[in-house]
């Protein structure tokens, strides 16, 4: 579903590389951890899988369900099935969450011609996902993320997810910020939404999410390379270990 | 401030000169009423409009930016339309003449012509200073309007909508508006161009609330793209009074709208919204002078602008604390999302304050649309420009929401967005 070969990419601003030759293969129904020290490159990777204008792709190619994606803006991308679960969703005052929800759910859906979803359907659709999730009503009445805490924002996110059913999720540190409770909540969802032609990237720091999303396959990132690549047990082998000595292997 | 006596008139004065002269014999008013209004416009006639030299006028140099004035007729007949709330009680000011059927339950109403013709308005009609370019015009060519009086205790169930339309020509109304002991009410002034045809047009709402009122005025100004809207709003504050004051400029050529408030009683509350959305080649000015004149008052200003095109903007924001006038609280704010190279805004804040114990604050921003606002969006499949258009209306959308009646948060964002949608 997803093949990144020898991908490198820069912040457009100042021309720093921070992605090095990155290759990575992820197939359908597959789960994907991403794991690597602080500035590897891993939320830098989830933005140029989304399109993000602030980095700028120097040699290789990104190819999705076989085609290029590199020209495709954000919102291209995200009509074709490729989401992102942001590490910091932002709030946006003044845009209510259901209006939000509605725009993106019915935008997809004319991108890719099919017809737009009629408001009790929708609401039906919100709601059950809502529940799931347990997202008080009260919640989807604010302004998108105004005023979320740091977990209600992380279930939000994997909410958007659920709604516009996406086949690649990325989850950029989905994990970060929240209570075990909410750890168990976000991981439900997530797998709710394994299926055999649905692909899930888990970008991470720590092991302790896997208990809850079992990966098919882990990646160490690191310079902006993918230095090694293993099964679940290199994701315990990390949390014994450090990254220190597969860093130096690899060096 | 000197006035300029000897320097030639523009062609602007001279057609206001001219129609003034023409309409001699035709203005409403008895002989004090004539007496004044001679004297307003001879104050016009040596002053002239008023220039970049006179303070209050810096950002709105009048006589170079009013290059004309339309002919006294109007262009088209004009039928009244419906309420921008709906179920409220319109007073409408057609063609700059007021409906004589107008009526509500509850509260006394005249035609302000009626007034002009018995004097009882005279008082109303005086300058206030040197630099009331406004009051000048408006209290020389006044011709109709609507003065109210809400009785003391009576609460308002619906908004009451004074409606100002017109299609070209001049148009100069007034609006004396009293609100009684402990009342409650909600007011729409709403001036609309319904043709293309230019206008000229003025209109000054007076309007005082007694102790304990409790009033929503709302100023939607939706002017054609070649008219000049001149509006001033003048209010008294009495003890415990509480105003939300909420302005939107969604059309005009040349705007300029005077917010002369003035805080009296013990305890009053001034809560100041506005939202101006400027595009086209259009020069839109909202000048606050606000006075707090007495202890424990205070208010709110939060003035939201979107800028496109070549489109300038102005907002000076005048705050005055008087000596005894200690425990205000006052806080200013004023957001610019400028969204094209060629617009503008000015912001002149200005905090006079002769009392020691006070809070006063002001700040301002401009910026464009947050970047990671609009990535968030697209990355959910939302194209750009739909993108574009969701955060400039939720960073106005923001104060509108403010209003817990639905039907007004309704009817305000319907305006909102549809002249976003033609200007976008």
């Amino acid at each position: 579903m997803l093949e990144i070969k020898n991908l490198h990419a820069r912040i457009a601003e100042d021309g720093t590389e921070i992605i090095r030759g990155l290759n990575l293969t992820v197939k359908a129904g597959e789960i994907a951890a991403i794991m690597g020290p602080n500035g590897s490159g891993k939320s830098t990777l989830s933005y140029i899988l989304s399109g993000r204008e602030d980095y700028e792709v120097t040699e290789g190619d990104i190819l999705y369900n076989g085609e290029s994606i590199l020209e495709l803006d954000p919102a291209e991308r995200a009509s074709r099935g490729i989401f992102l679960a942001f590490q910091y969703p932002v709030e946006i005052p003044g845009v209510a969450t259901m209006q939000f929800l509605k725009v993106a759910m019915n935008e997809q859906r004319k991108a890719r011609g099919e017809a737009e979803l009629t408001t009790p359907d929708f609401i039906r659709r919100v709601k059950e996902a809502a529940e799931k999730l347990k997202i008080d009503q009260a919640m989807l009445r604010r302004p998108l993320n105004v005023g979320f805490s740091g977990g209600e924002k992380k279930r939000a996110e994997i909410l958007q997810m659920a709604l516009l059913e996406p086949q690649l999720c990325v989850l950029d540190e989905t994990d970060s910020g929240l209570d075990i409770d909410a750890l168990k909540i976000v991981a439900d969802g997530v797998n709710a939404l394994k299926s055999p032609d649905r692909a899930v990237i888990v970008i991470t720091h720590y092991q302790r999410l896997l208990d809850y999303i079992v990966p098919d396959s882990v990646h160490v990132l690191y310079k902006g390379q993918i230095i090694r690549s293993g099964d679940k047990s290199l994701a315990l082998e990390l949390e014994e270990n450090g990254y220190a000595d597969i860093i130096g292997e690899a060096a | 401030m000197n006035m300029q006596t000897t320097s030639r008139l523009t062609a602007a004065e001279t057609a206001l000169v001219e129609a003034f002269a023409a309409q001699i014999g035709e203005f409403p008013g008895n002989g004090a009423v004539i007496g004044t209004r001679d004297r307003l416009l001879d104050d016009l006639k040596k002053g002239g409009l008023p220039t970049r030299r006179i303070e209050s006028w810096h950002y709105t140099d009048l006589k170079s930016l009013l290059r004309q004035v339309p002919d006294v007729t109007p262009v088209a007949a004009v039928d009244p339309i419906t309420a921008l709330v709906d179920g409220s009680k319109i007073f409408s000011v057609v063609q700059g003449i007021a409906d004589p059927k107008a009526s509500a339950d509850g509260i006394e109403v005249a035609v302000y012509k009626n007034k002009l013709t018995d004097g009882s308005a005279v008082a109303d009609l005086a300058a206030l200073g040197n630099d009331d370019a406004i009051g000048r015009i408006n209290g020389s060519f006044v011709r109709d309007g609507f003065a109210l009086t809400i009785p003391a205790n009576i609460e308002l169930e619906q908004p009451l909508e004074l409606q100002v339309l017109h299609a070209g020509g001049q148009i100069h109304t007034r609006f004396p508006v009293s609100f009684g002991a402990a009342s409650k009410a909600t007011i729409i002034e709403r001036h609309r161009a319904v043709t293309e045809g230019a206008a000229l047009v003025s209109s000054i709402s007076d309007i005082r609330l007694d102790d304990d009122a409790e009033v929503t005025w709302i100023i939607v100004q939706q002017q054609g793209a070649a008219d000049t809207h001149l509006g001033q709003i003048r209010v008294k504050l009495g003890r415990k009074a509480k105003l939300r004051l909420f302005v939107v400029n969604a059309g005009g050529k040349l705007v300029r709208q005077e917010l002369r408030i003035d805080v009296e009683g013990e305890g009053a509350e001034l809560t100041l919204r506005g939202v101006n959305l400027l595009g086209g080649e259009s020069h839109t000015d909202v000048t606050l002078m606000l006075g707090h004149n007495v202890p424990h008052t205070n208010s709110t200003e939060t003035i939201r602008n979107v800028v496109f095109d070549r489109a300038n903007g102005v907002f000076q924001g005048m705050i005055r604390v008087a000596p005894d006038a200690q425990k205000t609280d006052a806080k200013m704010a004023c957001n610019t999302l400028l969204l094209s190279d060629d617009g503008g805004f000015s912001v002149k804040p200005e905090l006079e304050i002769f009392a020691d114990d006070v809070i006063c604050g002001h700040g301002a921003t401009v910026a464009d649309i947050d970047s990671n606002h609009l990535f968030y969006l697209m990355a959910r499949g939302v194209p750009e420009n739909k993108a574009r258009a969701m955060l400039v209306n939720a960073f106005v959308a923001e104060i509108v929401e403010e209003f817990e009646d639905e039907k007004l948060v309704e009817a305000l964002e319907s305006v909102i967005s549809s002249w976003l949608e033609r200007h976008a």
